[in-house]
């Protein structure tokens, strides 16, 4: 039945071609069809992400009022600003940390959700996963809300066992600590659930041979486990390293950048310039600065997901 | 030969297999024991917004064990939910996320289609493109585009600051690369018999779309629409650039801006709001749970 079905489309389809709409004119329609389903794609990355990005290059050559061409002063004024390079040296220490905090928490935490009992998992899993799922504006007020000075629930437990109220926002330190912590608690689960995904693909006969070889637990994770999942790991770590990089939300409500513009990172120190003290310019050329490290990444993070699109 | 050493291996092995067995039972109780630890670390948060947002202010300025709720009230949720205020944004966040979801989709899965199917001139280059887009942060394009709409509102006479609808045409901005990319991917791993027979069978592009893609796809399309909602419902960096009155902004700003008011923190309030702002994307992960996490893990081991 299927086969006289084919048949007849066969024959409609040449039958079609010698009468002139066929082949040639299929493949021209089917260029323009293409055309036109991808049109809207390429009029939004074209008209909202490609010339925003370019206009912003733009705006952070001119003066405050926008009237004026000052080439890279913009630029030269921000490296002459001490707070600059703290902005710098904090986005660098907050990311790196945060990022590596994510990914070691998330490996550790897969390895146990995966040692449990499989009918288990599915539970533990939806439960760890809670803190990515709650838009990180909310769940930054309840941290917020945790760290309060005086009725912070974090130092009436501190309390009891005689360790003296902490000001968890207001002292440098601290704050660095508690948005740096913050943003462990809202990432570590997609490492987690990552992580819980590629140790599932490892096959269980590596971990077998491995067993009759000898190998202790230590030597199975750094022998089998790591290097099979070396790709996604590094997919992983990069891609959240470009998310905490140009975090925002965690900071912003947590401290507003403070005490004294300690904990300001790239984007709350470009909203803080350029939105709140309204200096566009300079908003876009401390922005701007975000560029050559996400590059790098997403070069990377190209490069790894096309191997695998290879290896696959 | 393998019965052999077997049976040589006899009474050593049930002797290496009970210890092997204790070894599993304890590496067992440990696992449990550091879940249970973290998942304190991973839950208190979300727990301590429950605990705060059933005490009435007097009990929170109180100075009484912050972890427990000695005289529950529901007033905070009475309060929120017949403010008129509150209910502002959730509509607006509602709408805004209702919107963009169904733009989101008809932009990227038919792009998806062209893109994974039809080979075109520069289709790879496109399909590269669209993912690096969606490794483009907010952060990095709100400056610029606040300059663009103001520019553009003074061109045109079009208001568009401080206008909810305005994230209408910049949410997809985030939303619309990755929905593309794994749509791409989903699209890509249906066998090219069943459309090459859909073809043969005299069906034209847009019919082979919707008749088998769309179908098969569904898995992938459910969970592309589900990160769709959640990153317009959770976008907190353009609502607070582009909109600033009361009655336009969505559920993050307004509950950031308008229940914190100077150095007063109701955080009866705060929490219940926070809360609020929560359940949906939490109400759809618990039904939808399986689909969230395919569309989590697609982006980086599909496509």
């Amino acid at each position: 039945m299927a086969d006289v079905v084919v048949e007849h489309g066969r024959v409609a389809g040449t039958t079609a071609a010698r009468k002139g709409r066929g082949l040639h004119n299929a493949l021209r329609r089917k260029s323009t069809m293409a055309f036109f389903l991808t049109l809207p794609l390429i009029l939004l990355i074209a008209l909202l992400v490609l010339y925003p990005a370019l206009f912003s290059v733009h705006l952070a050559t001119l003066n405050k009022s926008m009237q004026k061409y000052v080439g890279f002063g913009n630029f030269t004024f921000l490296f002459k600003r001490e707070t600059f390079w703290m902005v710098v040296k904090q986005s660098c220490i907050f990311a790196i940390t945060a990022v590596f905090f994510k990914a070691l928490i998330g490996f550790i935490v897969a390895h146990f959700v995966h040692n449990i009992p499989a009918k288990g998992q599915r539970k533990w899993r939806g439960m760890l996963l809670v803190p990515w799922v709650i838009p990180p504006a909310m769940s930054t007020l309840a941290w917020l809300w945790l760290f309060d000075p005086s009725y912070s629930a974090f130092n009436y437990t501190l309390s009891l066992f005689g360790i003296g109220p902490v000001n968890w926002l207001g002292d440098a330190a601290w704050a660095r600590f508690s948005v740096i912590l913050v943003n462990v608690w809202y990432g570590a689960p997609f490492f987690l659930i990552m992580y819980l995904a590629a140790l599932k693909s490892v096959p269980d006969q590596l971990y077998e041979a491995a067993a009759i070889d000898g190998a202790n637990w230590w030597q199975k994770i750094w022998y089998v486990t790591l290097p099979m999942m070396r790709n996604i790991i590094a997919i992983t770590t990069l891609f959240s390293l470009i998310v905490t990089f140009a975090n925002f939300d965690i900071v912003r409500i947590l401290t507003s950048g403070g005490p004294l513009d300690q904990t300001q990172i790239f984007a709350t120190y470009a909203f803080r310039v350029g939105i709140e003290s309204n200096d566009i310019p300079l908003g876009a050329s401390v922005s701007l600065f975000m560029v050559p490290i996400l590059a790098v990444a997403a070069i990377f993070i190209l490069r790894d997901v096309s191997k695998r699109g290879n290896e696959s | 030969m393998s019965t052999m050493a077997i049976d040589k291996a006899g009474p050593r092995r049930k002797v290496k297999y009970g210890s092997m067995s204790r070894d599993r039972a304890w590496a067992l109780r440990w696992s449990y024991f550091f879940l249970v630890l973290f998942a304190i670390f991973f839950l208190t948060p979300p727990l301590y917004m429950v605990i705060t947002s059933l005490k009435s202010s007097a009990e929170i300025s109180a100075a009484t064990n912050p972890w427990w709720v000695f005289h529950p009230t529901l007033s905070n949720y009475v309060e929120l939910l017949t403010s008129n205020q509150f209910l502002r944004f959730f509509w607006n966040s509602s709408i805004v996320s209702l919107v963009v979801v169904i733009v989101t989709m008809l932009i990227s899965v038919p792009a998806a289609f062209a893109l994974a199917r039809m080979k075109f001139w520069g289709s790879a280059t496109l399909a590269t493109g669209v993912f690096l887009t969606y490794l483009v942060p907010d952060s990095l394009l709100f400056i610029p585009l606040f300059k663009m709409l103001a520019l553009v509102q003074d061109l045109t006479g079009i208001t568009l600051l401080n206008r909810w609808y305005v994230l209408l045409f910049i949410y997809p901005t985030l939303t619309v690369p990755f929905c593309t990319w794994i749509m791409i991917g989903y699209f890509a791993s249906i066998p090219k018999e069943l459309d090459e027979a859909a073809i043969i069978d005299g069906a034209s592009w847009l019919q082979t779309l919707t008749r088998i893609f769309i179908p098969v796809a569904l898995p992938g399309l459910i969970a592309a629409t589900i990160f769709a909602f959640t990153v317009s419902w959770a976008q907190f960096l353009y609502p607070l650039v582009f909109t600033t009155s009361i009655d336009q902004l969505v559920l993050p700003v307004g509950i950031t801006t308008t229940l914190i008011k100077g150095d007063v923190f109701n955080w009866g309030q705060i929490m219940t709001g926070a809360l609020l702002g929560a359940a949906p994307p939490l109400i759809i992960y618990a039904f939808l749970m399986d689909y969230y996490i395919a569309g989590l893990t697609a982006g980086a081991t599909k496509g």
